[in-house]
């Protein structure tokens, strides 16, 4: 078995003890949620960190519940499969709740966090590997070496953004907050995550990301996430496509988003997809021609690179077939916004 | 053959059998289920050390210098060995001995072992192999097999004879291929990929060595060989055998990936013996994928002619193998590769070319169906193209050349019973495959295939005349029975199989019977859990030492009660006079009369196959006591946008001759069902650019999990054979073979699409689809709903 490496572990009961922790170990110090990923990553030694901060203990980052304007306010410790059994989750976001659902199997679901999937680093073959199999490889951009293996000569880290989270909270026009020793502040996930696959998230040493807010949604609001992947369970995105379609009472679609993610470091918006799906009704073949031309729109804007296993051409032809069907699953699921 | 290893087909008494044939628990089940058993990990000795091995990161390189002193300097490390210290070769077949515990001066693969370290804990280890210097020479690398069979320069092992890195070459022909071919009223022309598969048991490789004070070493090893891995451990630590003790704790899986003797068994026993302390290694996923031994990558290209009745006249094959660092099983894989396709089918005329070459990647070996589930699904899937030339339902070709049962191959097999046409009748009809086939619409398809598996092999991988099995058998005046087995059980139930067979024969409770298994010191040599060969041959030497107790028992209670010895039976506990109910007395009491009438009470057994085989070089490669027969039908989803095949149900009828345990028997075949599918659909064990492994782990490296496994219907079919125990044959291995075959002539069925190469990755089949003009505008029009549940599929 890999072992892990040597590293203290902190479980403070409060968020200030949580935080003060971080301020006074600096960058030697890491979070850790549920785990389910940084785990591997230290045996795989992708990190080093001198002490872990768990946050396991801390009540209050715990729970989801109806936000006071009528949206949805997710403690960031929350478990994956309590967002995606979360009635609430499921009939005000439920393009969330189905993400979280498709994450990993049934045990890490139960042991990850919705906090740790929105900050899950990025992966790349190349990447989560052993530290041997690394050394033999001559090490990669992203950890310990200087050269990428995904694109010759590149020079910037191309690893994919592989949380299922991220795209479908995207969609619902989320918020993150996060707490410091010296404040708080939120953020639109919208601007929370770049393109550099070393580190695709703005966030700072000694944060901690504390809540996930999601605004309230339209009565019309529906959703769906449409995951492309190896098996029926276990597997990482090959394709995520997170649908969001916001109709008017006689099901006319008004405003719509699409985001892909696992292409690149970055989840990708799909360009021109609100404004192609506007108008069209659903169940009509209107919206099923529109529904094409988003899937074409996709195919055009998206290059999935080969940084995670997998044949990236395919990925690339799975594209539109996968913004079709979720659009489909989005368009067709009972309409359950109350 | 000897008497001895003849015993019948019948229940011992009577007409019908009182444990046999019915389910019944394993005996380590519970202690499996509840995590008690113990496996090579978790035994933990006073003052043991932890090993760990250094490995080599180039594919291809000669050992300039290896500098240890600061591993050694660090604190916590007991010893450090490398090649020198283990300089002896070894290897499995004894004409191809190519491996060292150590690589000596050249490394062969990324992952070959240069070094170990035995160290206070695991962590200490891992930090003094990271001291370990190493300067390599780099070596051109040969990846590919047609290359490195032409290689002139720096070749894989340069004291062999080549040309290149050749391995093994067999030529074999049997009759006038040629003739035939030009006479036949049609022929087809194929060629057909395997892709490389691993075993991936849960359990990785573990040993565990210590030294006592009179200098017997004891080696704990997940091995499904012990006895091979006694010799080999003589030969390299040059030590007598008797002085070394081989055991085998429970086993977490093995599939033919524990049948080699490995790096780790020879470390741990000769860094114990130089520290004088147990010690341990226990390899890393990523090491278990270095260790390989999985199936060989085939290329295979087949010539079959037939007549216009679809009956065969000529099957020609030309195969190349890959078969990566070293020699491991390969000579044998190389025949098995031709030798094993004989059947069910008659073959007028064969002639296979097969040639394994080295190439530098983790070695190949047997994975259960060794050698011949490549050759097997080439084979029926040219089979279901001819059926599609003559415009032949694929099960009546099948059908037209059944060789029958009792009969010898053209390769000169001797084939005993035979139940491939029931086999075919019963996923037929459970199927509904005549209402069914062609009939499901466009996208959705049922396929056929079937096979043919050795049940043991009457070829110890060491020439000797001594058994290939053997038992004792202790009784105890408790009424307990004690079996002493050298058989290996890795998960297939070996030792239950034992159990049962003498709780029936000696009228024994399973409960009082207790099985002591492959422990060098304690039991006798069986060869081991390879070839399908433990319930064969293990089964008959347990008969053959039952029977022998059996009949002390029965004449000593005969004399005391002064009665026939035909009217006693031995029966669930209890010793019986027929004619006088009174008379019962206990198991223990019948034991107790037997023993102050003949003394302490033991047996053996043993059992040997009779004479086997061709009368050519090569010719008892492949020669089985008995064969198994298996067929196969798969129902299959095409996913025509994405390329994604799902398997919605599979039903497989085996002949294993009797079920000795229908319940084992019945998982044996689901178990196989689902490795093979996996193999076509998932798994790949494969190299990237660099040579390194695509991705040594479970994440990466993927097996279905149970959302994606299919709706298995197992149907046992009996064929009784005269030798087997009680006419039973092997379940293991056979009933895999269909599987991979069966799906690609579904997908045909389905979409009308030859999948010829594997692996069946979505990729890979969208891409053959688009070539042959299949899209998704087709499919709906076909009025079929898109496949488009959300989530995965």
């Amino acid at each position: 078995m890999l072992r892990l490496p040597a590293f203290a572990l902190e479980r403070p009961r409060t968020l200030r003890a949580a935080l003060e922790l971080l301020a006074e170990n600096g960058q030697s110090a890491m979070v850790v949620a549920g785990g389910t990923d940084l785990l591997p990553n230290l045996k795989h030694e992708l990190f080093d960190p001198k002490l872990l901060v768990s946050l396991a203990e801390i009540d209050e980052l715990r729970g989801l519940c109806a936000s006071a304007e009528g949206g949805l306010e997710i403690g960031a410790m929350t478990p994956l499969a309590d967002v995606a059994t979360s009635e609430l989750a499921r009939t005000r976001a439920p393009a969330l709740a189905q993400a979280c659902g498709l994450v990993a199997g049934p045990q890490l679901r139960t042991m990850g966090t919705l906090g740790g999937n929105v900050l899950l680093d990025t992966r790349c073959q190349w990447y989560n590997q052993t530290y041997f199999w690394r050394s033999a490889l001559g090490f990669c951009l992203k950890k310990d070496g200087s050269a990428c293996h995904v694109v010759a000569g590149g020079k910037k880290c191309v690893a994919a953004a592989s949380n299922d989270s991220a795209p479908a909270l995207m969609s619902l026009g989320a918020v993150l907050h996060f707490e410091s020793a010296s404040g708080a502040r939120e953020v639109a996930i919208d601007e929370f995550f770049t393109g550099d696959g070393i580190q695709n998230k703005k966030i700072a040493p000694g944060e901690i990301l504390t809540c996930v807010r999601i605004p309230p949604m339209p009565a019309g609001h529906r959703g769906a996430y449409g995951k492309l992947r190896d098996r029926g369970s276990i597997d990482f995105p090959l394709l995520g496509v997170a649908v969001r379609l916001d109709c008017s009472s006689k099901d006319v679609v008004e405003n719509a988003d699409l985001v892909l993610t696992a292409l690149a470091a970055q989840p990708k918006r799909v360009k021109r997809a609100s404004e192609t799906l506007a108008g069209t009704k659903l169940g009509t073949p209107a919206f099923d021609e529109a529904a094409e031309k988003v899937a074409e729109l996709a195919y055009q804007q998206c290059r999935p690179l080969a940084n995670i296993p997998g044949d990236a051409n395919w990925r690339h032809e799975m594209v539109p077939v996968w913004v079709r069907r979720t659009l489909a699953a989005a368009a067709t699921e009972p309409n359950v916004t109350t | 053959m000897a008497a001895r290893d003849n015993h019948g087909t019948s229940p011992p008494w009577g007409r019908s059998f009182g444990v046999l044939g019915q389910p019944h628990r394993k005996l380590d089940g519970l202690a499996k289920a509840t995590g008690s058993a113990v496996y090579a990990d978790d035994l933990a000795l006073p003052g043991m050390l932890h090993a760990k091995t250094l490995r080599s990161p180039h594919a291809h390189a000669r050992i300039e210098s290896i500098d240890a002193s600061k591993a050694l300097a660090l604190e916590g490390v007991h010893a450090v060995i490398t090649g020198r210290d283990l300089p002896e070769r070894y290897g499995v077949i004894p004409w191809t001995q190519d491996e060292t515990a150590l690589a000596v001066d050249r490394v062969r693969f990324i992952g070959d072992p240069v070094a170990a370290v035995a160290a206070i804990d695991e962590d200490t280890a891992n930090r003094a192999l990271k001291l370990i210097e190493v300067r390599y020479q780099k070596l051109t690398a040969w990846f590919d097999p047609a290359s490195s069979l032409a290689a002139q320069t720096d070749r894989i092992h340069p004291d062999t004879k080549g040309p290149g890195n050749l391995s093994k070459h067999v030529h074999l022909c049997f009759g006038d291929v040629d003739g035939e071919l030009a006479g036949a009223a049609h022929t087809i022309e194929g060629e057909y990929e395997f892709h490389g598969t691993t075993h991936a048991p849960i359990e990785p490789h573990c040993a565990v060595a210590a030294v006592d004070a009179a200098g017997l070493l004891t080696v704990w090893s997940s091995t499904q060989i012990t006895h091979y891995v006694h010799r080999a451990l003589a030969k390299v630590l040059h030590l007598e055998a008797h002085k070394i003790r081989v055991v085998q704790p429970c086993l977490g899986g093995a599939f033919g990936g524990k049948s080699d003797p490995f790096s780790l068994e020879f470390c741990v026993a000769k860094l114990a013996m130089l520290t004088a302390r147990p010690v341990k290694m226990l390899y890393t996923r990523e090491e278990v994928f270095y260790a390989h031994r999985g199936r060989h990558p085939m290329q295979m290209r087949y010539r079959t002619g037939v007549d216009k009745d679809g009956k065969l006249r000529a099957v020609d094959a030309k195969i190349l193998i890959d078969g990566g660092s070293y020699s491991s099983f390969g000579l044998v894989t190389t025949y098995y590769a031709g030798q094993l396709l004989t059947g069910p089918y008659h073959f007028p005329t064969y002639r296979f070319d097969s040639t394994r070459v080295f190439t530098n990647k983790p070695p190949c070996g047997p994975k259960r169906g060794h050698g011949s589930v490549q050759p097997r699904f080439a084979f029926e899937i040219q089979l279901d193209e001819l059926a599609g030339r003559l415009e032949l339902d694929p099960i009546e070709i099948r059908r037209r050349n059944f060789q029958g049962d009792f009969t010898r191959t053209v390769n000169g097999q001797r084939v005993t019973s035979n139940g491939f046409l029931k086999c075919l009748d019963e996923v037929e009809r459970l199927s509904r495959w005549k209402e069914r086939r062609g009939k499901l619409g466009f996208g959705r398809g049922l396929g056929v295939a079937g096979s043919m598996y050795i049940s043991g092999t009457n070829y110890p991988v060491y020439p000797n005349d001594m058994p290939q099995a053997g038992i004792q058998i202790k009784l105890d005046r408790s009424g307990l029975a004690t079996v002493f087995t050298g058989g290996n059980d890795i998960g297939q139930g070996s030792n239950s199989m034992c159990a049962y067979i003498v709780a029936e024969e000696l009228g024994l409770d399973l409960s009082a019977v207790r099985v002591v298994a492959a422990d060098t010191d304690l039991c006798p040599v069986d060869l081991g859990a390879y070839s399908s060969r433990v319930t064969f041959m293990v089964g008959n030497a347990t008969i053959d030492a039952c029977r022998k107790l059996r009949g002390q028992i029965v004449q000593a209670l005969a004399e005391k009660w002064q009665v026939a010895k035909e009217r006693i039976r031995l029966i669930a506990g209890q010793a019986l006079d027929l004619e006088d109910a009174a008379r019962a007395i206990s198991i223990a009491e019948a034991f107790q009369i037997a023993e102050a009438r003949f003394d302490t009470l033991g047996s053996t057994g043993s059992y040997n196959t009779p004479t086997l085989g061709g009368d050519y070089r090569g010719g008892t490669i492949g020669a089985a006591p008995a064969y198994s027969f298996t067929a196969h039908i798969v129902e299959v989803d095409v996913d025509v946008e994405t390329g994604q095949l799902t398997c919605e149900n599979v039903w497989i009828a085996h002949d294993c001759g009797r079920a000795l345990n229908p319940m084992i028997v019945a998982g044996q075949m689901e178990g196989s069902v689902y490795m093979g599918l996996a193999e076509a659909l998932l798994e790949e064990h494969t190299l990237n650019r660099f040579g390194l492994h695509a991705g040594p782990n479970l994440l990466d490296y993927k097996l279905p999990t149970s959302v994606d496994t299919p709706e298995l219907y197992a149907r046992i079919v009996e064929s009784i054979d005269p030798e087997g125990p009680y006419g039973a044959k092997e379940a293991g291995e056979g009933p895999l073979h269909p599987a991979l075959p069966a799906l690609s002539n579904a997908v045909f069925d389905a979409v009308g699409v030859r999948l010829r190469r594997l692996p069946f990755t979505p990729a890979r089949v969208l891409s053959e689809l688009r070539a042959a003009g299949v899209d998704a505008k087709r499919h709906a029009q076909a009025g079929l709903p898109a496949r488009a549940e959300k989530g995965a599929r």
